[in-house]
């Protein structure tokens, strides 16, 4: 049986892993390659690595970054973040990338997803949606979540999947940092309306958060979160244990 | 020395990577005199059948690996690369492989249709659990449970003499073939943690 996957995020500026808290606020984490190395070994079953740089020199020292973390870690990356173009998906999959996400990207350029899935192959594309309740409507946020662009998110995730997304990463704006739980109204409205993998981002903050999520919608394939696997709060192998012995299918090493 | 067969396709950074993590020297090339000096060759790829098919033959490097793999010299085919080792594949159409192996490649779709689970998402991406058969040396270091990284749309549908680990996805999907000297992985070793590494690092002790 296929396992429930457990995957750390790494938001990565100008070579440092940072996280911040509702999207403001970020305060510096680790070494990417140290904490890649760690979460490897822990069982993460996937890494993802936010590039979250603005500058040149930034950007540089981001593929850097993947390049050293793709020769010594070997389980899937996936890398978004200043992925705007076909030649950006070139550029992260040469450094040893997996899968590419799209989030501002194909909000500028629709026509990206459907570009990037014919040359690379609709498992390669991931679609990433910032996605905040407003007036009861969910709509996606661009900016890293500062800007609404009026699209009603459902629609758009549906779209992206029929031109070629091959999984979509729902973060919702609503629960993030907030570490209440995963936004399981939202989730299982995205998880009703597409059949690719749908992996749950936002808002964890214990164990108990990932049984739920795993529990209440079994069409998620994963769980992702960053600040409250860098700073300790939960082990990724105490992690995979406990859901393994609540029923949950699991890798555990 | 091991020959990646780089025909224009796949995850080669990966691959290479993961060879010289357990010190194995590696070459990524697509010249037949490099393949035919190489002690061992892995054929890999990513993407659609078709394309595969028809890029292996417009560098020749398809006849190429043929011919190795008639001579004797262990091949490992991986995820794509390991269906191209088929008859042919119904992706799209029915496209010839090399056939080094006996069998077809079919939709995922069609073995969860028969047997009564056509609810659950494809591809298979994730972390399954394999089932060995055989006994087959590539998997001496690995055990049945063992979890190794899929993405697939089609599985390969052969004799069970030629299936040496399987996998259940609603239905039992192949995960490993193996022919002699030609053997394939639908999952991808380079990416399945200790567990991929162990069955790369029996590949060159074989």
């Amino acid at each position: 049986m296929i396992t429930k996957r457990i995957i750390p995020c790494l938001d990565v500026r100008d070579g440092r892993v940072v996280k911040g808290v509702n999207f403001e606020g970020i305060r510096d984490v680790s070494s990417p390659v140290d904490l890649a190395r760690y979460y490897s070994e822990a069982g993460a079953d996937e890494l993802v690595f936010y590039d979250i740089t603005a500058s040149a020199e930034g950007r540089r020292l981001f593929t850097d970054i993947l390049t050293r973390v793709a020769h010594e870690i070997f389980i899937p990356l996936s890398v978004g973040g200043g992925i705007n173009t076909v030649d950006d998906f070139d550029r992260v999959l040469k450094c040893g990338a997996d899968k590419v996400s799209v989030n501002s990207g194909a909000i500028k350029n629709p026509a990206l997803v459907t570009e990037a899935a014919l040359k690379y192959g609709d498992q390669c594309v991931v679609l990433s949606a910032d996605i905040k309740r407003v007036d009861g409507m969910f709509m996606v946020f661009a900016k890293g979540g500062r800007e609404n662009t009026g699209m009603e998110a459902i629609s758009w995730i549906k779209r992206c999947v029929e031109n070629g997304a091959g999984e979509v990463v729902v973060n919702s704006i609503d629960t993030d940092g907030v570490k209440e739980g995963f936004d399981l109204e939202m989730l299982q409205a995205v998880c009703d309306a597409v059949d690719v993998p749908v992996i749950a981002s936002g808002g964890a903050g214990c164990i108990g958060d990932f049984t739920t999520l795993f529990k209440r919608i079994p069409k998620v394939s994963a769980g992702l979160a960053a600040s409250i696997f860098h700073f300790g709060e939960v082990a990724i192998s105490d992690l995979k244990k406990e859901l393994a012995a609540e029923g949950i299918p699991m890798r555990v090493l | 020395m091991i020959a990646i067969i780089n025909y224009g396709l796949g995850n080669l950074f990966s691959l290479q990577s993961s060879f010289e993590a357990i010190g194995e020297e590696v070459i990524v090339t697509g010249d037949p005199e490099e393949i035919a000096r190489a002690d061992r060759l892995l054929l890999p790829g990513v993407g659609a059948f078709r394309d595969a098919a028809l890029l292996l033959a417009q560098t020749g490097l398809g006849e190429v690996v043929h011919e190795e793999a008639v001579r004797g010299k262990p091949i490992l085919g991986i995820c794509l690369g390991m269906q191209l080792l088929l008859d042919h594949s119904y992706e799209y159409g029915d496209w010839d492989g090399l056939g080094l192996i006996p069998g077809a490649i079919c939709p995922i779709k069609d073995s969860l249709e028969k047997a009564g689970a056509p609810d659950l998402l494809i591809p298979q991406i994730g972390w399954n659990a394999l089932t060995l058969h055989h006994d087959h040396p590539l998997f001496a270091d690995t055990h049945d449970g063992d979890h190794v990284y899929f993405v697939h749309s089609y599985h390969a549908v052969t004799d069970p003499q030629y299936v040496i680990a399987t996998t259940e996805y609603g239905a039992t999907l192949t995960a490993a073939v193996a022919k002699d000297n030609v053997m394939g992985c639908q999952f991808h070793p380079e990416k399945s943690g200790s567990v991929g590494l162990s069955i790369l690092r029996r590949f060159c002790a074989l």
